[in-house]
């Protein structure tokens, strides 16, 4: 019987080996050296926060890996051997497989910062990394104060966590205004606001220019470049993105670039290896997405695809149309489509933002034809379903505005705001006109 | 792992100075049982007073000042929340309070020739309403009344961003201070010598409220001229005509957690236990099948008591014992033969089998019934009520009897209610409550509720199903990209409201794609997921 070993238990190798075992009887090995079980790594902000426990975070009971015969292996492979086959972990134990997909996930990124790997100073990307914020942050008498570097997803949740249990934060953020290399500026600039309502000390156009330590070697300070300014603190978050997690491929033949190299079909250079998720990287990018993607959902999508594949219906990896979600603090953000943080050339945004500013909109449109590209929502939910399927007709933006009331998604008995912004998009559009 | 952050484990000094003001009115009723007072109306209002105070102070300090949001924060790590020693402490507390209420009222001063003690400080309100004294039950359903009151309006203020959660708090408010507590109490004014009706909450129906149709009670109310000849007709257009159509329109939530009392206190004092609720496949397994036992067992019941006293009070009713029984029995069958026939390919394999074996039990206890004159055979209680009580019952009282002991008294009160702090908020309504059953066949098979999954935004947080307080793994259906349509769902919408992506949305909708297993939007593209969903 066939032996197709997955290396990481994300979301991406997960759901291969799950289409797998769908579509066949093949034998499949799960190997981690993170956690014994397949747990959401989304939610590791919320055990912190204390909205949940770890076991709360799996998403399959324990039993489901024996009933579904998925074979879970705890250990850190050290090399790939693709000549015979066979992985070699770091206890010297060995493993042979017939097929191996490579769903390895990422790494928090350190720019070479002076200091940046003093104790408490971390990431935060897995269990292990959670595992330390509790040691080094349980609360503010420990934690007096702490720093947080970059500005993009992660960072902000890690502001949310550590707020949750009253440690002042101070949040250096490279750009001049939150994640605004993916936000319109509108958007960015609520959101700037929303941190800094949640008590966040946010620095804009700040970069970290060294981590100080005190005599017993822990970080006790961090040193903006721009000013000089010196900020005591206990932890220092590095949030600066994260990178392809694959130090351990370096001389095992696979192609790397900044990720593993994949085809369309996911398979890498080497025959019977595919790479899968965060690590994974395209060698042209698929339509405006890029050559890797760091999102569950793509994760997700690549392991159904590779599982078509490995079952004997070679597939290629279609992603359809981008959606993305977030939350921040309290303001639930979604995307359909493309909205980039500046209109493109024969691109044209309209923004509405309502008055208690929680919630707003960003529509993308076609300037030539009128045609619907994409929206950015915060604070109003809307369905997937409707805005995949205007995407897919190609609406545009005229008709999606007329018909946002069907793409809500609010609870019941919410406040609708579609009336206000049909008016504000009528009066842009007179004007523009 | 021990992760016990104590930083979300202390109180705020607004929340220590409710505490103390909260504890103190439960003081003064605690110290009634040892000390008469002089002024009984003026203690009690104290008292009261400082219990809601104390809570209303709580929720300020706990929620003032803060941004509109989710406040989980700490839930898992306070001692209270999170099965510690505080949530033992209040687990044990409340248990053996609802021990002594249902068993031992004598205790908190219940006597009929005079109040004491509790009951007795409760007699100046008792009077204002009713006219009459104090009963045990005066004070639990007055303190029961406070407690949705008070948490209600701390579960608003928890969820002022959100209007669903707020409306459905007002109206379970509402139905449990009128309907449940000031209307029967100020009805019972005009019962005299010649006129009288029973204590009767209008929206508390059948088979929740077991005793509806006791022999007593319809007496009574035939007895009680036109009005209460239309309660006992409203009772029974409650439970044939009214429910199944709101049911069919709004799901069970229309009841369970906007008007029912059980639900409401659960929705309030016990919104801070709601994510114990155990989310195993195992208690799922249980749930199904003691809550449908719980079913059976109330309309056998049921059915043995009426058709007991249409037995032996023929002259009395139109309606004979035997065609009572034919008439319930042909019901069932047809009821079940028409959800075998028109439901069949909504009936997975096991739910068939249960109910037939339940449909074959329960005619069975039928044709007892039938054949049986049950009020000839004597029973001693003490078989059933672990000694409390040694009363001689006949047969049917004796079913009536134990199930108002087992199910009434231990199962929603004692275990219902005062393990909240231990198995979650909604064990009663999850595992017990027969009404609850009934509700949730209906909404499983004849309804236009849902929850509607947001395509493929899921990030299997885990959120959803950790804050269900039916234990329902809302998640598992979620990251399929399916809708959820379940029995056991009261339509609380927490669910919703904690996810942080915006992947729920309760919703009434055609029945066409009510359950949708296609999983298109997980994300890819449809060639892909057309192949998938072949398969």
């Amino acid at each position: 019987m066939e032996h197709i070993v997955i290396i990481g238990n994300g979301i991406s190798g997960v759901t291969a080996a799950r289409h797998i075992r769908k579509h066949s009887d093949k034998k499949i090995t799960i190997v981690s050296a993170e956690t014994d079980h397949f747990f959401s790594r989304t939610a590791l902000m919320y055990i912190y926060m204390g909205h949940m426990n770890y076991e709360h975070t799996k998403p399959y009971e324990d039993y489901f890996w024996k009933k579904n015969r998925i074979e879970l292996k705890r250990g850190y492979v050290e090399t790939v051997d693709h000549a015979n086959k066979r992985l070699k972990f770091a206890d010297n134990s060995l493993l042979d497989y017939d097929k191996l997909v490579l769903a390895v996930g990422s790494k928090p990124n350190k720019f070479g910062w002076p200091g940046q790997d003093l104790d408490g100073v971390q990431g935060l990307y897995s269990y292990q990394d959670l595992e330390a914020l509790e040691k080094n942050a349980p609360n503010n008498k420990v934690c007096k104060h702490a720093v947080i570097v970059g500005g993009g997803l992660i960072g902000i949740e890690l502001a949310e966590m550590l707020a949750s249990r009253a440690i002042p934060v101070t949040f250096l953020v490279r750009e001049s205004s939150f994640w605004n290399g993916v936000l319109p500026e509108g958007e960015s600039a609520m959101i700037n606001r929303h941190i800094k309502n949640h008590h966040i000390d946010l620095r804009l156009s700040s970069n970290l220019k060294e981590i100080i330590a005190d005599e017993n070697g822990r970080a006790r300070a961090a040193v903006i470049a721009e000013t000089g300014e010196e900020i005591a603190c206990d932890v220092v978050g590095l949030t600066a993105g994260v990178s392809p997690n694959i130090d351990f491929l370096k001389d095992s033949g696979i192609e790397l670039g900044r990720g593993i190299k994949v085809n369309r079909m996911l398979e890498t250079n080497i025959k019977d290896i595919y790479a899968i998720g965060d690590c994974a990287e395209q060698h042209e990018p698929i339509g405006n997405r890029r050559p890797i993607e760091a999102v569950w959902y793509t994760g997700r999508m690549m392991g159904e695809t590779v599982a078509q594949t490995l079952c004997g219906n070679p597939t290629e990896y279609k992603p359809g149309h981008w959606f993305n979600s977030a939350k921040f603090f309290d303001i639930e953000y979604q995307t359909y489509g493309w909205v980039f943080s500046k209109p493109r050339e024969n691109e044209t945004h309209f923004h509405w933002k309502h008055e208690d500013d929680t919630k707003c909109i960003t529509v993308c449109t076609e300037t030539s034809t009128g045609k619907f590209l994409g929206l950015n929502t915060f604070g109003i939910r809307m369905r997937h379903e409707v805005f995949d399927r205007w995407l897919t007709e190609g609406r545009s933006t005229d008709y999606v505005m007329d018909h946002l009331r069907e793409a809500n998604f609010d609870p019941e008995f919410y406040k609708h705001f579609e009336s206000q912004i049909l008016s504000a998009y009528s009066q842009q559009t007179t004007v523009n006109a | 792992m021990s992760l016990t952050g104590d930083a979300s484990n202390y109180l705020n000094p607004t929340q220590k100075i409710a505490t103390v003001i909260g504890l103190a009115g439960l003081g003064i009723i605690v110290l009634s049982l040892f000390n008469e007072f002089s002024n009984k109306g003026l203690w009690l209002t104290i008292s009261l007073v400082a219990i809601t105070l104390g809570i209303l102070l709580f929720s300020k300090g706990s929620y003032s000042g803060k941004l509109e949001g989710i406040k989980n924060h700490g839930v898992w790590i306070k001692s209270i929340s999170s099965r510690g020693f505080w949530g033992w402490v209040a687990g044990i507390t409340l248990t053996g309070f609802y021990v002594i209420l249902y068993f031992y009222e004598g205790l908190l001063g219940a006597n009929p020739d005079g109040n004491t003690g509790i009951v007795g400080l409760f007699d100046p309100l008792s009077r204002l309403l009713s006219g009459n004294p104090a009963s045990q039950w005066f004070v639990y359903g007055t303190l029961y009344t406070v407690a949705i009151l008070a948490f209600g309006i701390k579960f608003i203020w928890k969820y002022r961003h959100n209007r669903y959660e707020q409306l459905r708090t007002i109206s379970v408010m509402f139905f449990q201070t009128g309907f449940a507590f000031l209307i029967p109490e100020l009805m019972a004014r005009l019962n005299s010598d010649s006129f009288s009706l029973p204590y009767n909450d209008l929206k508390n129906m059948w088979p929740l409220n077991y005793y509806a149709f006791d022999g007593w009670r319809v007496d009574q109310f035939i007895n009680a001229q036109n009005i209460g000849l239309a309660f006992l007709i409203f009772a029974i257009l409650s439970v044939f005509v009214i429910s199944p159509i709101l049911t069919y329109k709004y799901g069970k939530r229309w009841y369970c957690s906007w008007v029912c009392g059980c639900g409401g206190l659960a929705e309030t004092a016990g919104d801070s236990f709601r994510h114990l609720s155990d989310k195993r496949m195992v208690a799922w397994k249980v749930e199904r099948w003691v809550i449908h036992s719980v079913l059976v067992f109330s309309v056998v019941m049921t059915t043995a008591v009426v058709s007991t006293y249409l037995g032996y009070d023929s002259e009395k009713y139109w309606l004979t014992k035997k065609t009572f029984v034919i008439l319930v029995s042909l019901f069932l069958i047809a009821l079940f033969a028409g959800i075998a026939y028109f439901k069949r390919k909504q009936l997975k394999n096991d739910a068939f089998k249960g109910a037939v074996v339940y449909l074959i039990v329960t005619l069975a206890f039928f044709a007892v019934i039938y054949f049986v004159d049950l009020s000839q055979i004597k029973i001693n209680a003490k078989y059933f009520s672990f000694g409390l009580n040694d009363n001689i019952y006949s047969y049917d009282a004796a079913l009536r009897s134990s199930y108002g002991f087992l199910i009434g008294s231990i199962f929603s009160g004692v275990i219902g209610t005062g393990f909240y702090p231990i198995f979650g908020n909604r064990v009663w309504c999850r595992m017990g409550c027969p009404m609850a059953g009934i509700l949730g066949i209906q909404q499983r098979l004849f309804s236009k509720f849902r929850i509607t999954t947001n395509g493929g935004q899921c990030i299997s947080c885990g959120n959803c199903s950790t804050y269900c307080e039916m234990g329902i793994d809302v998640r598992s259906y979620a990251q399929k990209g399916e809708n959820i349509v379940r029995a056991s769902c009261v339509g609380c919408g927490i669910c919703s409201a904690v996810c942080p992506r915006g992947v729920l949305k309760l919703e009434n909708g055609p029945l066409e794609g009510r359950i949708d297993g296609n999983q298109v939007l997980l994300g890819n593209d449809v060639d892909l997921m057309s192949l998938v969903n072949n398969k």
